[in-house]
């Protein structure tokens, strides 16, 4: 089996002709460039996407998701159902079965224990996982024969495809990092910059923060792939280095997370080297009401806790006119072009999931003014509107980023036409997305009265998503101002329909559930104003075949067909 | 002089502690979290635990100390143990960067050579343009050479460098498609085409880099001239009936030296520090984006160690331009 | 190269006496400022790079009275337009006036740029005489520039910002505060080089025969810094103010991308050429603007340094 593999490889290399994309190796090499330059190869020692997204021409997950969001076997035969009793009718177990004769890329057999190894490296309890959340529930994952694995979920669980699912939570082989568990997990450099796996790709080359050079895997298990034999991963830069290196100079043939303008983008692509390709996932960027107050007047610990309501945003009727303020169709045109679309939904995907709210798509600045009278701000001498002698001023902030900063700008000047006025802020990426508890910068901390950035979630199921806005989940002092409910919303209604949800199997019945609670938290009450639907956009070059854009899985989730046009 | 040097050198034992204390005070106090870049999808409690198992559990003085053993005796003794296959440091925890989870100094080592041949040599580049065009500018000032040097070196420094390397990209590599706009630091030159490769490469960075160094240097220099040609020394000189040669690059040189070695001595550091935004705009990848992308992950292992070795260069260099005054000029003493 | 050019020999020409005795001796003219004033004038560079500079300081200041267009308006539909009679200098990606950005740019980026400058080289130039002409503070000061030399900066500033930036608000008010943290934070980060030069061409001066003469009659030392030894290093410190000016309308611009400096929608010279580079394919003016007029206030300094140092220069005065 192995020697006829390597037969087979070294045939297609020599042989070089033939259909472009038939033989493994015979397309010589592609270049990626990601303009975040990846750290490590170990998905589970590092979080970051750029780590994950490239990790993954390497190792593999049992299962990951299609285009399309559908869920499709990897190194598992078939995808554990119900119906087909891989799930149990309890929904507390998921029996893996693996496909058989599948090899590492040094030639020895994956097996069971490798799944179960994986999980063991990743739950360690000093191994500082990054992907920990994939493990959520589980009680145990067991090998039931050589090819068998039981993952038992100590609670019912509707959707079990959490654990060995996505470019999250791929499998390690046990040989290569049995003595990598826990604190000694950062110290198998080797290990990390260079793992074994399964994928249509192997590491030659590793040098972190800067550049990866692949060679296609000897072992994978289709042998026609891939059709290239070599590979260079070039990391750093910016956005619109990478496009261009892509789009106008053409020394790239893929180049990832184009978030450029699109007039920029446009201009790039009129060099006719290349194309950008866009496709939508779940990320949504949107406003965000800080519901208690922000003030620098109360003492510390006290501002933006839920001791103090927010003096103005408490009220629904000024938080709904400043969304109806936003042309969400303009914003789109002017940051993202083909790569957005208009949404008020913080769920707009997978469309089963996502709510038929439109309300808020149409701009309406008269009615905007209108709520605000009603709600008893009228406006003041220099046109901005106060109420009990207090100014409806309001403090937004958000990262440093070119296309966030040009939404502050026009989203201040829709404002001020109703009558707000606004302070902008622009904080570092690294500060505002921190978690450091004495930072007063951090998004969670929120010490501004809006704030704007892009959330989504992972796979296709928003349970976990929508239950971070429970009441429990709000960052405080008590908690070093950790937590994911950053709007300090609170509603025990919405609580209990959380709970609810996680008890829910029946797939329409969540799918209601969802779309309640996505409402609660938009129309309803508009606590979140979700303003755009945020599309992926990446450039491959025209001779570059077999890209599909995924936004559901890695980015490189199909990197095993990719081709050279001829 | 040599009592000079040595006393210098022991009492820079004691400012490198105190600079690597106040390093690692600001670093601390400074806001920001090494899991800050990681996707928001990663719920709060598995931050906590990503902290904890970087060692950020720990009070601070506690990861000082332990930093410092590692800086002064582990790798070290890694560095012997490597060069002579010894086993002195097995066991002993090196100094690894929260991003890669790798040790430091093999990044280090891996990223000098391209900041080396890069910044280094756009850094004598324009060393060795700045002093001649010091000179001449100096000597025949207000002459067409020195309005268009002075021109030229105001706009080089006054036009930063993220603007001028997107303008070479986009005349040299987008319009005329004569040099790559991506540096290729897997090039190994071992034959005369690579070499080629790696020369038209390394020309736009290179020319960016010399060009605001050339500028900076060559207006120290003209200064410093002009201020010696007008000394009395130069005027008895010529009226002994010296050579204009000698008189200008024997007597007014020399003593015009002073404050373009103290020029170049505070950039060679620098050199080592690699070039932040000229190395990102071209993707050299050099120590420069290795510093700014460990500060933007809050990599504080890796920041705080290569500031440290920063610290200690300029520590060096700065004394290596007080020997060289000394010598330069005769009449300094500092005892 | 041999032949003895005209110019240098004339500027070390007759009239030179020995630097301090030439200030007191000659015949009294109206008085030092104007002989400087005087001298100043006759350099063409300096006169054009004065008339340049209060040009540019003049349009920052009453240009917006002129030109009464709202920096910050935004006219979507007026998106990435060309030089036209409405918007002469084009306008941005939103639609916002370019000409009227670049005035209201120009008021921060100056006010930082000179104010900054000032303030670093007023630290470097104390340090600096100070640690070169006493021998006991040398040590001392010398490892503080080493020290902060080795700082990393981009921290650094994190940390100032973070401690800083509320109490200097509530102190200052938020714009003014704003201003204060940024041009300390620049000032604060900048002196070092200016410092190490100084005092090099100190040690230099120090052993000087007119120096040691001086200090031989009993000079005091204050009296010897300010009337022998200033005037002596003026030359690298005009030189650093002219490169100081432009690395810090720079500076100014990399801190508000991190979120450190003025409000994201206030324009400023450094911001608006940064936000232009994404665009230069395609709009190529857009750069042009910020970058020639960040270019003419540094060219300006630059000769208004020169003919200041020639005018400060007893032995060309006296011409």
């Amino acid at each position: 089996m192995r020697l006829k593999l390597i037969l087979l490889a070294t045939a297609a290399a020599l042989a070089g002709a033939g259909p472009a994309h038939a033989e493994r190796g015979a397309d010589g090499h592609v270049n990626v460039i990601y303009w975040q330059a990846p750290s490590i190869l170990n998905p589970f020692l590092s979080g970051g996407t750029k780590d994950i997204e490239s990790a993954s021409l390497v190792i593999e997950p049992l299962a990951g998701y299609d285009e399309k969001g559908v869920l499709f076997p990897r190194l598992a035969e078939s995808i554990p159902t119900v119906e087909n009793g891989g799930v149990s009718a309890d929904l507390t177990t998921i029996t893996w079965k693996l496909k058989p004769g599948l090899l590492w890329s040094d030639g020895t057999p994956v097996t069971s224990a490798d799944v179960v190894f994986s999980w063991e490296y990743c739950t360690h309890p000093e191994g500082g996982c990054a992907q920990l959340g994939a493990f959520e529930g589980v009680k145990t994952v067991e090998a039931v024969d050589d090819l068998t694995v039981k993952v038992t979920f100590d609670a019912q669980k509707p959707v079990p495809y959490g654990p060995f699912v996505g470019g999250q939570s791929p499998i390690i082989q046990k040989a290569q990092f049995a003595d990598c568990l826990g604190t000694k997990a950062p110290e198998c450099t080797a290990a990390n910059f260079g793992p074994i796996g399964t994928g249509p790709f192997k590491v030659v080359d590793f040098k972190t923060n800067d550049v990866i050079q692949l060679e296609a895997n000897p072992h994978y298990r289709d042998p026609a792939k891939p059709a290239f034999a070599t590979m260079t991963f070039k990391g750093g830069g910016d956005a619109a280095a990478a496009g261009r290196a892509v789009l106008e100079t053409g020394e790239f043939d893929y180049a990832w997370n184009l978030q450029l303008a699109p007039d920029v983008l446009k201009g790039m692509a009129a060099a006719g080297k290349g194309e950008a390709m866009s496709a939508f996932g779940t990320l949504v960027e949107r406003i965000e009401m800080n519901l208690t107050d922000p003030s620098p007047s109360l003492p510390e610990g006290e501002r933006s806790t839920a001791k103090h309501p927010h003096p103005i945003l408490s009220d629904l009727k000024v938080r709904k006119a400043l969304s109806m303020a936003i042309d969400r169709a303009l914003l789109v045109e002017v940051g993202y072009g083909q790569a957005g679309r208009p949404t008020c939904n913080i769920v707009p995907a997978p469309a089963m999931f996502a709510s038929d709210n439109t309300d808020c798509l149409k701009q309406d600045i008269e009615g905007a003014k209108a709520l605000l009278t009603e709600a008893g701000w009228v406006p003041g001498p220099d046109g901005v509107r106060v109420k009990d002698g207090m100014r409806l001023k309001l403090l937004y902030q958000t990262s440093v980023n070119a296309v966030r900063q040009d939404f502050q700008a026009l989203i201040k000047q829709w404002w001020s036409e109703i009558g707000v006025e606004t302070e902008l802020k622009s904080i570092d990426a690294s500060v505002y997305f921190g978690a450091d508890p004495g930072s007063p910068d951090t998004f969670q901390r929120f010490y501004a009265d809006v704030e704007m950035y892009a959330n989504n979630f992972n796979g296709t199921d928003p349970q976990a998503y929508l239950a971070s806005y429970t009441c429990e989940k709000a960052p405080k002092p008590e908690t070093q101002w950790q937590g994911e409910n950053i709007n300090r919303y609170c509603d025990p209604a919405y609580d209990a329909l959380v709970a609810e949800l996680g008890k829910t199997a029946d797939l329409t019945k969540r799918t209601e559930i969802a779309k309640k609670l996505n409402e609660m938290l938009t129309k309803e009450t508009y606590t979140i104003v979700p303003l755009v639907d945020r599309g992926r956009v990446s450039a491959r070059s025209n001779s570059l075949g077999g890209v599909v854009l995924n936004t559901w899985d890695t980015e490189l989730w199909n990197a095993a067909d990719w081709y050279r046009i001829k | 002089m040599l009592t000079f040097t040595l006393r210098r050198l022991l009492l820079s034992i004691p400012t490198l502690l105190a600079i690597s204390l106040v390093i690692f005070l600001i670093l601390e106090l400074a806001p920001g979290d090494p899991v800050a870049s990681m996707p928001l999808t990663i719920p709060p409690e598995v931050r906590e635990k990503i902290r904890e198992s970087l060692g950020l559990g720990a009070p601070f003085h506690v990861r000082y100390l332990l930093w410092l053993k590692a800086f002064f005796v582990t790798e070290p003794l890694h560095a012997l143990d490597a060069l002579l296959g010894t086993d002195f440091a097995a066991g002993s925890q090196r100094i690894l960067s929260f991003q890669s989870r790798s040790p430091v100094f093999d990044i280090i080592a891996e990223r000098l050579p391209q900041t080396l041949t890069v910044v280094g040599m756009a850094y004598l580049i324009g060393v060795l343009i700045a002093v001649p065009i010091g000179i001449i500018s100096a000597y025949r000032q207000y002459s067409w050479f020195d309005q268009i040097g002075t021109l030229i070196a105001m706009l080089g420094y006054s036009v930063p460098t993220f603007f001028t390397g997107v303008l070479l990209i986009v005349v040299f590599s987008v319009h005329l498609g004569w040099f790559p706009s991506i540096y290729d630091t897997t090039l190994v030159v071992d034959s005369w085409d690579s070499f080629l490769l790696q020369v038209r490469q390394m020309t736009l960075p290179v020319a960016v880099l010399a060009l605001y160094n050339a500028a900076q240097i060559s207006r120290f220099m003209r200064a410093s001239m002009l201020d010696n040609l007008h000394q009395d020394y130069v005027r008895t000189a010529r009226a002994k009936g010296m050579g204009e040669r000698v008189v200008v690059f024997v007597h007014v040189l020399r003593n015009s030296m002073i404050p373009v070695v103290t020029v170049v001595a505070l950039g060679v550091p620098g050199v080592f520090g690699g070039a932040i935004i000229t190395e990102q705009v071209f993707k050299v990848n050099g120590l420069g984006q290795l510093l700014i992308t460990a500060i933007y992950g809050n990599d504080v292992p890796m920041v705080q160690t290569l500031t440290f070795i920063f610290a200690i260069l300029i520590v060096l260099f700065n004394l290596v331009a007080d020997v060289l005054y000394g010598l330069l000029d005769p009449r300094i003493r500092y005892d | 190269m041999t032949d003895a050019p005209a110019r240098p020999a004339e500027a070390a020409g007759p009239g030179g006496a020995s630097p301090p005795a030439a200030g007191q001796t000659r015949k009294p003219p109206a008085s030092p400022a104007a002989a400087v004033w005087r001298q100043f004038r006759s350099h063409t560079g300096a006169v054009v790079g004065l008339t340049v500079f209060a040009g540019l300081v003049v349009a920052i200041l009453f240009g917006p009275l002129v030109w009464t267009v709202d920096p910050q308006l935004i006219d979507i539909r007026a998106r990435n337009l060309g030089p036209t009679w409405a918007h002469p200098f084009g306008t941005d990606q939103l639609g916002r006036d370019l000409l009227a950005r670049v005035l209201a740019g120009g008021r921060v980026s100056l006010a930082v740029g000179v104010t900054a400058m000032l303030l670093s080289l007023t630290v470097g130039t104390f340090v600096g005489v100070v640690a070169g002409y006493f021998h006991r503070l040398d040590g001392p000061l010398m490892r503080l520039t080493d020290l902060f030399l080795a700082l990393p900066v981009l921290p650094l500033l994190l940390v100032l910002v973070m401690f800083f930036r509320e109490p200097l608000a509530g102190a200052f008010g938020p714009e003014m505060g704003t201003f204060v943290l940024i041009v300390s934070a620049i000032g604060l980060t900048s002196w070092m080089q200016t410092a190490r030069i100084v005092r090099g061409d100190v040690l230099v001066l120090k052993e000087r025969e007119f120096v040691l003469a001086s200090r031989s009659i009993g000079t005091p030392s204050r009296r010897m810094i300010t009337r022998h030894v200033l005037p002596n290093v003026m030359s690298p410190i005009m030189v650093s103010a002219t490169l100081g000016i432009a690395s810090a309308i720079i500076t100014e611009s990399a801190l508000s991308f991190l979120g450190l400096g003025f409000p994201p929608d206030f324009p400023t010279w450094g911001r608006l050429l940064f936000d232009a580079i994404d665009y230069i394919r395609d709009y190529p003016e857009r750069v042009m603007w910020p970058g020639l007029a960040i270019s003419l206030v540094v060219l300006s300094v630059n000769y208004m340094g020169d003919g200041l140092r020639d005018a400060l220069d007893p032995r060309i005065r006296g011409r």
